[in-house]
């Protein structure tokens, strides 16, 4: 089996100016690299809805991303309030952000549904107060 | 229609011209919620929004949008404009609606 690729990311749960950091650097990598289009627009996409995820709801954590010859994994663990109910929050429309999140854009309800829709498989481990880990993986073949 | 030809037309302020003047402009999208932007932005699309923020910029370059059109008087915040300028993003802005403004582009893509 080949290497794999690793990358890490902080994300700063104070700061919304950072927000997209991991994710825009994460889509120069792939295009470098000369992963399809595609794919790279699907994990970007992904990543930054976790990043936002992330500085919204859980005060920041941690990103990793694993490129193998045929798998994009992305891990996001954040040491945030966990989430009370699953199903509700991947529900299209269902949003726990405050006003001051929607008036910057945010706060539709579209997050995980996004993540989900984006990529091949979606796996959330959460513990109320404990934190939250989302396990994505997209396809490369 | 390139974003160079867009600038020239004189019809938006430019509050940065950006570094990719040749890129082509193919469709028009409006939307202001970040989210909704993310999952339906089209590549290659002028993007007409009140949103003027870094995170719209962010949701621009991963959705493979060509540009922002700030639309009804609104204005890049000062964070969004350091990041379009330093990273050569194209903003332009005026104080028609947001249909004024995509008809504009519309029509000028579509050589009306």
């Amino acid at each position: 089996m080949s290497d794999s690729l690793e990358f890490k990311y902080d994300v700063d749960g104070e700061d919304f100016t950072r927000v997209g950091h991991a994710s825009t650097d994460i889509k120069k990598k792939l295009k470098m690299i000369g992963i399809a289009p595609d794919i790279v627009r699907r994990v970007s996409i992904a990543i930054y809805e976790g990043e936002i995820n992330m500085v919204i709801h859980a005060y920041g954590g941690e990103i990793t991303v694993e490129i193998s010859e045929d798998d994009i994994k992305m891990v996001l663990k954040d040491k945030g309030p966990g989430i009370p109910d699953i199903e509700k929050a991947m529900t299209a429309g269902y949003s726990t952000a405050s006003e001051n999140v929607r008036n910057l854009g945010f706060g539709a309800g579209m997050g995980l549904p996004n993540m989900k829709k984006y990529t091949d498989s979606i796996d959330i481990e959460t513990e109320i107060g404990v934190g939250t880990t989302v396990t994505m993986h997209v396809h490369l073949t | 229609m390139t974003i160079r030809d867009l600038i020239e037309k004189g019809i938006f302020e430019t509050v940065n011209a950006g570094d990719e003047p040749e890129k082509e402009i193919t469709s028009v999208f409006c939307c202001d919620l970040l989210s909704i932007a993310m999952s339906r932005g089209v590549e290659g699309a002028a993007w007409v929004t009140v949103m003027g923020n870094i995170n719209t910029l962010a949701v621009m370059t991963l959705t493979d949008m060509s540009c922002i059109v700030l639309a009804e008087g609104t204005r890049m915040d000062e964070t969004g404009l350091q990041k379009a300028q330093s990273e050569g993003f194209t903003v332009l802005r005026t104080e028609k609606s947001i249909f004024d403004a995509s008809l504009e582009i519309y029509r000028l893509i579509h050589g009306e």
